[in-house]
């Protein structure tokens, strides 16, 4: 066993298991804070307001239980690179916080007090606390790619708005409608009627601006990271982005016919493979500098002792699966369109 | 302002803040998930209703819980960089392996609880419940193995700087968490007791929902009385596993200076911390100090003034720590230099002290509300001013709690992992700045959620199950 799961090897796979978790964090967070962030746009009264949140209802949660896996999991994989990326990235990850905090309590404030004011407010905080994680996470994972200011001892040298440079901005607007565009759909499976047309026309309105964005930003990947050089070097990953581009290209056909699930999986796909394409591409870093490519912070000098890794990759190989068979149960359980009786009862949103 | 310094602030606030909330969800859900299955089994439609109104008060209580726990662990990176790196290797993996057991499942079956009531049957339904009972209680088991372990360091070596797993087994079944988590868990469920307690008294003293409110409060009593009479019992022992594996903090508690054999207990203490001593020690209990600690009354105990040295000669020897290193250099180049000498190596006394005292002053009050409330089950709607005093009481048990923290963790001082890591070697390189401003930010977003969430706890807690109750405070 240990010949075959080398420190090297077993390095390796987390560093990989650590994009896949990022992955599956953006797929299932992401229809959700795409909903919130187009709540404002979509719903026009208080039952179309009502159907989005309760959309979310059941799933937003565990959802973001995937943020606190993928969090810890660079803790206890790439304790370094947690130390040196979270330290880095102080204010935009403390805004994401607290952004995640005031959507949290926005789902369960909002109906218990009946006012109209009181609603606003949450609905407001419901959007701001969608559009601002999905910008910042956009922000962030661009600002990985193309490296950040640290120097040789580990140390942030930048300044708030150093990630807020083009390459980073058109990261974020990429999230924000990736992630919207996927919300649309979701939407649109969950809700009936002129609220699921309007989420299908938006979906389909967003569309070319999302292949616009991810157009500009493979070329901007280009120009302002090695991303690409990893894919040029070992020409099979690069079925990877290839693929992503093939279900963006194809997304609108699936739509336009209602094969709304289908749609949903090749978007959910789609996000999947932008993340890994990302982060294999920053291999062998976690933590790329800007400022000195020898001041990097490596997968193999950030990682953990290889017992913590042996024992790490036992425990995600028996219970990630059964986590998966029972939150894909309890998918199947909430499948179902929210309706007005839905509504009415006295558990919803 | 001081960095480090800062930083604690802000780890106490949010850690705080996120104890506010965990507690209820660790003794409530229990309770509920008895409330559904005895409606299970009997089909007695007003245990459904107590599941109903009483997980209400859960979830508006659970929302804050969850989120505030993702700020706890992004802290760790943001602010205790060199502690997250030092430790990731145990600290981090046990974390990890807690989101992966517990969370999902609690997240999971939250929303099947809560959503669910018409979509599965009676029966997964109730299931889901003791799902999210047991994941709760278990994740408290992963984040106490966590805390215990910078508590007593087992089952690690010390290289370079870092904390390497050398024993994964001798980590989880370190007996200082498993002490510490039987600790946290009684005072929980006791907590959740007296919240059920208070709140059905004051609708009973009312004639609301006699029915519905009079069986809420004579199983919360039964379930507090037992609690509260064990917690001082397992908080004896947990006393002694602390003596053992942790003297300074003990002395700290008791603000015991000199070393003694046939330690006395002192009933009336005032510590004089800058003279490390206590300018007034009274009333003393012959023995008893060496009794509760050792359970011997002839045994020695080590005092402040003693162990220090010791401890930090110990720390010294195994991470050969150098005064003169600078604990983190700040971006602009700036060298923090924080030099401990040896015979500071002690917790603050005063606050630990302190936080004790009111600590057992309260857990000796608990019984006796118990107990009473229990024995006038039947009568509680007869007697206003103790139903009254039952829910003014609903805080005790959370400030209980919250100092029962502050001794662990305060009383863990100097050290962030005990005798292995300086707390000030665990910061980040974030300037002060930075971390000024984003704990007045935390103050200002807890402060407005926490108000926030009592209202709203107070107000679906005085509106009663249907809704309908008149006002009743």
């Amino acid at each position: 066993m240990s010949e075959i799961f080398t420190h090297e090897v077993l390095q390796v796979i987390w560093f990989l298991l650590w994009g896949l978790l990022w992955g599956i964090y953006f797929v299932l967070d992401g229809f959700d804070l795409g909903m919130g962030t187009l709540l404002p746009f979509l719903a026009s009264n208080e039952d179309e307001r009502r159907v989005i949140f309760n959309a979310a209802g059941p799933f937003w949660d565990g959802n973001e239980v995937w943020l606190i896996t993928a969090g810890g999991v660079t803790f206890a994989a790439f304790p370094l690179a947690y130390a040196v990326l979270f330290s880095a990235l102080y204010a935009p990850l403390l805004i994401l916080l607290f952004a995640l905090i005031f959507r949290a309590v926005s789902f369960e404030f909002r109906n218990k007090i009946d006012s109209p004011q009181w609603r606003k407010i949450w609905d407001t905080v419901q959007f701001l606390g969608s559009f601002l994680p999905a910008l910042l996470l956009g922000v962030a994972f661009a600002g990985l790619f193309q490296g950040i200011p640290i120097n040789e001892n580990g140390v942030y040298t930048g300044t708030i708005l150093s990630l807020l440079n083009v390459y980073g901005l058109l990261g974020g607007l990429f999230f924000v409608v990736m992630f919207a565009v996927h919300g649309c759909v979701w939407l649109s499976l969950k809700s009936e009627g002129y609220l699921q047309e309007k989420a299908d026309r938006c979906a389909l309105k967003l569309w070319p601006l999302l292949v616009l964005l991810a157009v500009a930003f493979l070329v901007a990947t280009y120009f302002y990271t090695p991303l690409f050089n990893i894919f040029l070097r070992i020409l099979p990953l690069s079925i990877i982005p290839l693929l992503a581009v093939v279900l963006l290209l194809i997304f609108p056909a699936f739509m336009r016919s209602g094969k709304r699930v289908t749609a949903f999986a090749v978007s959910a796909l789609f996000i999947l493979l932008v993340t890994l394409f990302g982060v294999i591409g920053m291999f062998p870093n976690v933590v790329p500098s800007n400022i000195n490519p020898e001041y990097s912070i490596t997968i193999a000098e950030s990682a953990s002792s290889q017992l913590t890794l042996t024992i790490m990759l036992c425990v995600a190989l028996v219970c990630v699966p059964i986590v998966i068979i029972y939150q894909a149960w309890v998918y199947s359980v909430f499948s179902h369109k929210i309706t007005k009786e839905e509504l009415d009862s006295d558990h919803a949103y | 302002m001081d960095v480090v310094l800062l930083s604690r602030l802000q780890f106490a606030v949010a850690v705080f803040f996120h104890f506010i909330f965990v507690p209820l969800t660790l003794g409530l859900t229990v309770l509920l998930a008895i409330m559904e299955t005895i409606y299970v089994r009997t089909g007695n439609e007003q245990y459904k209703r107590m599941a109903k109104f009483w997980g209400k008060l859960f979830l508006i209580n659970f929302a804050l819980g969850i989120v505030t726990g993702i700020t706890l662990e992004f802290q760790f990176g943001t602010n205790w960089a060199n502690y997250s790196h030092g430790v990731g290797d145990i600290f981090g993996s046990i974390l990890a392996i807690e989101a992966t057991l517990a969370f999902f499942l609690e997240s999971t079956f939250v929303a099947v609880w809560h959503f669910g009531w018409e979509k599965v049957s009676k029966k997964v339904h109730c299931f889901a419940i003791w799902a999210v009972a047991f994941a709760s209680n278990l994740s408290a088991v992963w984040i106490i193995v966590a805390n215990g372990w910078m508590q007593n360091p087992v089952g690690s070596t010390f290289v370079n700087g870092r904390a390497l797993l050398a024993d994964f087994w001798e980590v989880i079944t370190n007996p200082f968490a498993w002490s510490m988590y039987v600790h946290t868990i009684l005072a929980s469920w006791m907590l959740a007791g007296f919240f059920v307690l208070g709140i059905s008294a004051l609708h009973l003293v009312k004639n609301n929902e006699t029915d519905f409110f009079g069986r809420s409060f004579k199983l919360a009593a039964g379930w507090t009385l037992v609690l509260s009479v064990l917690l001082p019992l397992q908080g004896h022992t947990h006393g002694v596993t602390v003596a053992k594996y942790q003297p300074a903090k003990l002395a700290a508690m008791e603000s015991h200076w000199e070393t003694k054999k046939s330690a006395p207990l002192y009933l009336l203490v005032l510590p004089d911390e800058k003279n490390r001593r206590n300018s007034i020690e009274a009333l003393p209990i012959p023995g008893f100090l060496s009794f509760l600690a050792t359970g011997d009354s002839s045994s020695e105990v080590v005092g402040l003034n003693q162990i220090g040295e010791k401890d930090f000669a110990e720390f010294a020897a195994k991470t050969g720590y150098k005064p003169d290193r600078p604990v983190v250099v700040m971006a602009d180049g700036e060298k923090v230099m924080r030099p401990i000498k040896a015979q500071d190596a002690i917790p603050p006394v005063m606050i630990t002290f302190l936080s004790f005292r009111l600590m057992i002053a309260l857990a000796i009050l608990f019984p006796l509300l118990a107990i009473l409330a229990f024995a006038w089950r039947d009568s509680i709607a007869k007697r206003p001013g103790f139903a009254r005093l039952l829910a003014l009481v609903i805080p005790l048990p959370y400030i209980c709690i919250m100092a029962g923290w502050t001794v662990a963790e305060v009383g863990r001082q100097p050290w962030i992992v005990n005798k292995l890591m300086l707390t000030v070697q665990g910061i980040s390189a974030v300037p002060a700045s930075s971390v000024a401003l984003s704990l007045v930010a935390f103050i200002v977003v807890y402060g407005l959620l926490g108000v926030l969430d009592i209202y709203l706890l107070r107000k679906y807690a005085l509106k009663g199950p249907d809704g309908t109750a008149p006002a009743v405070a």
